[in-house]
């Protein structure tokens, strides 16, 4: 057995293991010589693997609870988009224009959505295909979250190595791997945006602070790319538009700037710009609208300022150089300052949008959109979500904001505006905690890192250091008190080895938490319920699919289904049927007019209906099971946005004392208007839980006031086994005698 | 600001620029001519109206983008600056044909 000696510092001796005696027996004897470095190597590689492994598996919940299904509503028109595209081709995709939604209207599909989810998935496809493996198209949207979120991990590794070093990117990777903050929209099944946004988001940050470190064209075009990915995947991309120039615009306040930084931005945004402008969706926004005027003017400060500092080397003499620069910099703010006046006074350069507006001013939605104050995702952020979210990270984000301001760095910089900035937006919207989580998970890991690093060396040196203390304390004074300063240190060797063990117990609580939230919070497919029935045992409601497959199969092929908008992806998806409104929202008039159907009498809303060729009429109700995310509970939505645009739809007609009611003590509008009827036809004589009246509804806990419901214009069509979905037909009018 | 202030300034520019190498020099008289490219067709649109705007931007951006590199590859090639003294000068060149590969070819498709 060779002498063990413990390497200090990474130097690469080598570390003789003998494998003599177990297979002495055998007749040959192993000699594994492997020096630090591949010692390092192999188990970054190995940890590595199984991380990647760790994110893919820890997201397969609800596949192996339920089946491979496709959860929630946008997954389905995202599905059915990819479904179209593998079936007729990259051009009948581009230019698609759909007439089964939105009807009478329909919708350019081909320039209003984000093709980049679609086509990796069709892209996985194809190739499992040229592989012979004949999956379904359905399987592979199914696995694509997950898949992707494994990549982000690889991405993380790298990017925590720029920032700091091989370590704090091992601990980034395992933290984004099962940081509920990201697994809560890139779970299996929810084939949406994000799942591939997140991986392209941090992989162009990735690239971009490479090629600010380098200052290679190269790295810069890489990052052009990775823009262009993410810009195809989701409408988030403004954050990265926006973030880099207020990065650069940084760098140059605070005078840290370089030519690297030159090369990397310029090159990223011009070829950045003209690459996502070839998304039809996105169009000439680059130029034309106020959220990405940013990088633009960035972009011509950036030239003055540089043409100012070569000129300043040239002159060589500073009393020229001040003449030139009050002329330059005044023509040039001039300049700037009328084009950027002239331009937002002639409404050339449109102003924010409703949507990112609303992340500046948080009250705009709620006064003036509806539609958007309405979707619960963009309701501000509790502090309980962000503990659910985040756990432990939550404090481990200000200790590595302070790790990074101890070695600010061009890329530490970076890491800390991302941090503070998605921070302040994960904090405006719930939504946007996945935006954060990258940033959150990076910078913490930065402080595990480093205190994990710190206090192991700790560990380590204690025992040198007192030895060489004892050998010196007899020469110097010098020594002496560096001894004394030694053992008065906060940390003696077991003060450091308790706090390394509170560390690891915090990681592990960490990871007992994720998995429980993953379990139990993010992996429902929301299509799909289940409870618990009386005995324990597991009760399944997939009274949706139930309903749709109904719709399929015993409807006419161009039957037209009203319904509101939350389901509207979901019928022409499952259901294939035409409908009137889905969850795209882009025509709030539409969408007003269901609202307005839905809220008023029978006799009006069957004017309404005839107007619009109504076949059937889809309603989603809880009474019968507490189910609580029912149209009867969406309900002050539909009088509020059908309100905005049609006068004649008034709130307070529906409301008893400022609450909306459905007992005895309701309105009289409210008793009667379709949405109630439609909900609660036949309910009256239901018995719904035992000891309690019939006609007790279990999602509101009251008795319902009107149990004697007739309906002139509709027939009920079919109700699901347990009452969830019900659907009516629109009787086809009277015979004029 | 006076006249001879000014003369004082355009002679010490003058002086200071001739000192420049000539690799250099030809990158900037690229430069000027794809920026007065774009000036042109700025000029051009500002007098028959920008209908089709993407061709308008494809070209104006054709020639910024173009500028752009030309710079970036200066930066690169320039002895002056100590961030880049090891970089090699054929790869800086290969960076900047890559990157115009890539962009005119990104023009070509936005033409339309």
């Amino acid at each position: 057995m060779g002498t063990k000696s413990e390497p200090v510092n990474g130097s690469s001796k080598p570390v003789p293991v003998n494998l003599n005696s177990p297979l002495g027996s055998f007749g040959f004897r192993f000699n594994f010589k492997l020096k630090t470095k591949q010692q390092l190597l192999l188990i970054r590689v190995s940890t590595l693997t199984l991380i990647y492994l760790l994110a893919f598996i820890t997201r397969l919940f609800s596949v192996l609870r339920y089946e491979s299904m496709i959860h929630e509503f946008d997954p389905y028109f995202n599905y059915r988009t990819t479904l179209f595209l593998t079936r007729n081709g990259f051009e009948e995709f581009w230019n698609w224009f759909d007439s089964e939604s939105w009807y009478p209207l329909g919708r350019i599909i081909g320039g209003t959505l984000y093709p980049g989810l679609m086509l990796t998935a069709a892209l996985i496809h194809k190739m499992l295909h040229f592989l012979s493996f004949y999956v379904h198209i359905r399987e592979v949207c199914v696995l694509t979250a997950p898949f992707f979120a494994s990549n982000t991990t690889l991405v993380a590794y790298f990017f925590g190595k720029e920032i700091w070093d091989s370590g704090a990117g091992l601990v980034a990777a395992a933290l984004i791997a099962i940081c509920p903050g990201y697994i809560s929209r890139s779970v299996a099944g929810s084939y949406d945006n994000e799942g591939v946004a997140i991986f392209a988001l941090l992989l162009t940050f990735y690239l971009f602070v490479k090629a600010v470190k380098t200052g290679s064209l190269a790295w810069a075009v890489g990052a052009a790319f990775g823009y262009f990915y993410m810009v195809s995947a989701w409408g988030g991309y403004v954050f990265i538009i926006n973030l880099v120039p207020l990065y650069v615009l940084v760098l140059l306040v605070t005078g840290r700037y370089s030519m690297r930084l030159y090369v990397a931005y310029n090159c990223m945004y011009v070829l950045g710009m003209l690459l996502a402008m070839q998304i039809r969706f996105v169009g000439f926004q680059h130029v034309q609208s106020g959220e990405h005027m940013a990088a633009m003017g960035v972009f011509f400060l950036m030239q003055v300022f540089y043409f100012l500092d070569w000129v300043k080397y040239l002159l060589n003499d500073t009393k020229l150089f001040q003449a030139f620069l009050r002329i330059g910099v005044t023509s040039a703010v001039a300049v700037g300052t009328v084009a950027l006046g002239v331009g937002t006074a002639s409404g050339y350069i449109s102003p924010w949008t409703g949507r990112f507006y609303s992340l500046l001013d948080p009250t705009y939605a709620k006064d003036h959109i509806p539609i958007i104050a309405s979707v619960s995702e963009h309701q501000p952020t509790a502090w309980s979500s962000f503990m659910f979210d985040f756990h432990i990270l939550l404090f481990l984000f200000p200790a590595g904001l302070y790790f990074c301001f101890k070695r600010l760095s061009d890329a530490t910089i970076f890491i800390v505006m991302y941090g503070l900035t998605s921070m302040y937006f994960a904090g405006v919207m719930v939504r946007l905690i996945l935006v954060a989580t990258p940033a959150v998970c990076l910078i913490s890991a930065i402080a595990v890192s480093a205190t994990i690093k710190n206090l192991t060396t700790l560990l380590r040196t204690k025992t040198r250091v007192a030895q060489s203390v004892s050998n010196k304390a007899a020469s110097s004074n010098k020594a002496s008190s560096k001894g004394s300063l030694d053992q008065s240190q906060p940390f003696g060797k077991n003060g450091a080895s308790a706090l390394l063990f509170g560390a690891f117990y915090l990681l592990s609580k960490f990871a007992t938490h994720c998995t429980w939230v993953t379990s139990e919070a993010y992996s429902s497919p929301s299509i799909v319920l289940a409870a618990r029935g009386a005995h324990g045992n597991r009760v399944i409601f997939d009274d949706y699919r139930e309903a749709y497959f109904w719709l399929r199969q015993n409807t006419p092929t161009d039957a037209k289904v009203m319904s509101w908008w939350d389901y509207g992806y979901q019928i022409t998806a499952m259901g294939n049927r035409t409908v009137i409104v889905d969850n795209n929202t882009w025509n709030n008039t539409h969408i007003a007019t269901v609202g307005r159907a839905m809220s008023s009498y029978e006799d009006e809303a069957y004017e309404i209906m005839r107007s619009l060729d109504v076949d059937y009429v889809l309603v989603v109700f809880g009474g019968v099971t507490g189910y609580s995310s029912d149209d009867i509970n969406k309900f002050l939505w539909m009088v509020r946005i059908g309100g905005g645009v049609f006068p004649v739809i008034k709130e307070p007609d529906y409301l008893v004392n400022g609450e909306y009611r459905v007992d005895k003590g309701a309105a009289p509008k409210m008793l009667n208007c379709l949405m109630y009827k439609l909900s609660y036809y036949r309910f009256g004589e239901l018995m719904t839980e035992y000891g309690k009246p019939p006609g007790y509804d279990r999602a509101r806990g009251v008795e319902i006031g009107n149990k004697d419901i007739k309906l002139e214009y509709l027939e009920e069509a079919f109700t699901t086994s347990n009452w969830i979905v019900r659907i009516y037909k629109v009787k086809p009018p009277k015979n004029r005698l | 600001m006076t006249r001879s202030d000014a003369q004082a300034l355009i002679r010490s520019l003058r002086s200071a620029y001739a000192a420049t190498p000539k690799n250099l020099k030809i990158i900037d008289l690229y430069l000027a001519f794809s920026v007065s490219s774009a000036l042109i067709q700025v000029i051009y649109m500002a007098m028959v109206g920008s209908f089709p705007f993407n061709s308008f931007l494809s070209g104006v951006l054709s020639c910024v983008g173009t500028a752009v590199l030309a710079v970036c590859l200066r930066i690169q090639l320039n002895k002056e600056n100590k961030e880049f003294k090891d970089l090699a000068p054929e790869r800086a060149f290969a960076d900047f044909v890559l990157c115009n590969l890539v962009l005119h070819l990104v023009i070509i498709n936005f033409l339309g």
